[in-house]
């Protein structure tokens, strides 16, 4: 049995899976299903200032080895995130990311100096939703708009600050300095990449939204690209995301430089992938007797 | 709510109309805690996302399951080329189901096209009881007709073209019905404007109605919030979802 255990940004986890934010909601639904202290931690669904109803459906579409969605952050608000599901959640023995976001970076600052007060364990803050008019990727994708939000965040908490990045930019690994550079703790990517499918027999776009993001397999070789490139370029520690649906995925994406990986769709499919993950990781550790999970993080040797 | 994910032995494949198959499911674990109304979340090989399939017969006894579905895409087609003996990935049973009274004396069960399955279990427990009415586009798309007899309910056809049954909509013997001799409660799974044309015809009435909705989906147990479904609760709107509120509504809930 290897040691599994990762530290990022000074929190322990026991072992590097965190099922990515917007799959899991706020975990009640998968613990039907198995205990969530088989789990690293837990990104939890995306929550701003106030409740939020979403986008019209549908928000689902299939596409090759992947899907689209555009759910749109609809979520119950901070305040319900506070009283009711954080306190059940910090029973559960996992690391729990709190996953928000907002339309202003004021409106992101406030999340975040609400949850400051609280146990939870780390910010995620989502400057990559590519499902929102207001906010959302429209931080992500500008250097300095990345910076002014993460800045303002940084601000409003003392929590470990993970900024999540998106994909759909020129340059992700400039993006990840300059939310480095205005105090984030860590960066974790790849949200999703913004996707399109249309039913060729109405003529419509299958998603109400006509474009949403896209997640699942068929994105993994771009995550390993990004985490690889923005590991090179920053100090801080990379969580890697993005279509890893096999504990094979997860350790190539450590391998790329991922202190930490975080599942998504995969749990779609099958709804133990991240716990089959992580005895998966383990079995390869073993064979290749490898005795701690930390001793792969960023090994790839690039030709 | 209580729900499984395990592979299942399919017990029996039949092809009962164009590119529609019914399967019966060994998976004794499932079959005791399902309810009608409620669907199952099969896994097609290749595919990122399950595909919900309606339940469309629950046996406790035997601990099968049988579902009816029609290949709408490459999913329900993959999942079409599963065999007897096969495993089926499922995760099940899952949503909310329909609302069975004992004190509804006098029940209507309308199914349309491939909305219909989900109406047998049903027509199982109120037998006599209860009135089907089923539409279809054609003769050849017609499905589950002996199924509903045998339960001891009273079958009424319908299909677009006049090809079998009565000539029309399921919503002209649903008129009558409603006018002639009034039921305790309506019952319905179809295309949207079919339901939504049922659900007024109830609300005209004054007869308390139940629909069954679907939508795209991807977790299949309310954690993503994919499947959205505008409803409105104590006069607020309200973003239900269909894999979790659902898919069974009041119909007086939905916004259309």
């Amino acid at each position: 049995m290897a040691d599994l255990s990762v530290n990022v940004c000074g929190i322990d986890f026991k072992n590097p899976i965190i099922p990515a934010s917007g799959v899991f909601g706020y975990g009640r639904e998968y613990e039907e299903l198995f205990p969530l202290n088989k789990l690293g931690g837990i990104a939890t669904k995306g929550t701003t200032l106030h409740l939020r109803t979403g986008n019209l459906a549908p928000r689902i579409a299939e596409t090759p080895a992947g899907m689209l969605n555009s759910v749109g952050l609809q979520n119950p608000g901070i305040d319900h995130f506070i009283s009711t599901e954080l306190p059940y959640l910090l029973t559960k023995d996992l690391v729990v990311l709190a996953n928000i976001a907002g339309s202003t970076p004021d409106e992101c600052a406030e999340v975040a100096a609400k949850l400051d007060d609280t146990d939870v364990h780390m910010i995620e803050l989502n400057i990559s939703c590519p499902n929102v008019k207001q906010g959302g990727a429209a931080f992500g994708t500008s250097c300095d708009m990345a910076g002014e939000v993460t800045r303002k965040v940084r601000q409003a908490t003392k929590k470990p600050l993970v900024v999540k990045l998106s994909p759909n930019v020129t340059s992700i690994v400039d993006i990840a300095k300059s939310v480095e550079a205005a105090g984030a703790d860590a960066v974790s990517l790849i949200n999703t990449l913004l996707g399109m499918r249309i039913d060729i027999n109405t003529r419509r776009p299958i998603l109400r939204n006509n474009v949403g993001g896209m997640s699942g397999p068929a994105v993994f070789p771009i995550a390993v690209r990004m985490v690889w490139q923005v590991a090179n370029a920053v100090d801080i520690p990379v969580i890697g995301m993005g279509g890893v649906s096999s504990g094979r995925d997860a350790i190539e994406l450590m391998m790329a430089g991922a202190s930490a990986v975080q599942v998504g769709a995969a749990i779609f499919t099958d709804p133990y992938a991240p716990v089959k993950i992580v005895e998966e990781m383990n079995e390869f550790l073993d064979s290749k007797g490898i005795t701690s999970v930390k001793d792969i993080i960023g090994t790839v040797a690039p030709w | 709510m209580k729900y499984i994910q395990g592979n299942y032995i399919i017990a029996s494949k039949e092809a009962i109309a164009r590119n529609i198959y019914s399967f019966t499911i060994s998976c004794p674990e499932v079959a005791d805690i399902a309810c009608p109304g409620q669907f199952v979340h099969i896994r097609a090989k290749g595919y990122t996302l399950r595909r919900p399939i309606s339940i469309c017969g629950i046996d406790k006894t035997k601990g099968t399951l049988r579902i009816v579905f029609e290949i709408r895409g490459e999913g329900t087609e993959e999942i079409s080329r599963l065999n007897k003996g096969d495993l089926i990935d499922m995760l099940a049973p899952l949503g909310h189901g329909f609302t069975v009274s004992e004190k509804f004396n006098k029940v209507i069960l309308i199914g349309g096209g491939i909305g219909t399955p989900p109406m047998l279990p049903l027509a199982q427990i109120f037998g006599e009881k209860a009135t089907v009415i089923s539409g279809f586009r054609n003769a050849s798309a017609v499905i589950l007709q002996d199924d509903f007899k045998r339960t001891g309910a009273e079958a009424i056809l319908c299909t677009d073209d006049g090809s079998a049954g009565i000539h029309g909509f399921v919503t002209e013997p649903l008129k009558k019905l409603l006018t002639e001799d009034k039921p305790d409660a309506v019952y319905a799974c179809g295309p949207m404007p079919m339901l939504k044309g049922i659900a007024a015809l109830c609300r005209e009435s004054g007869v308390y109605c139940e629909i069954s909705l679907e939508e795209r989906m991807a977790c299949g147990i309310g954690a993503c919030l994919g499947c959205a479904c505008r409803t409105q609760r104590n006069d607020e709107e309200y973003f239900a979802h269909v894999c979790k509120d659902g898919p069974v509504f009041n119909a007086e809930e939905v916004l259309w």
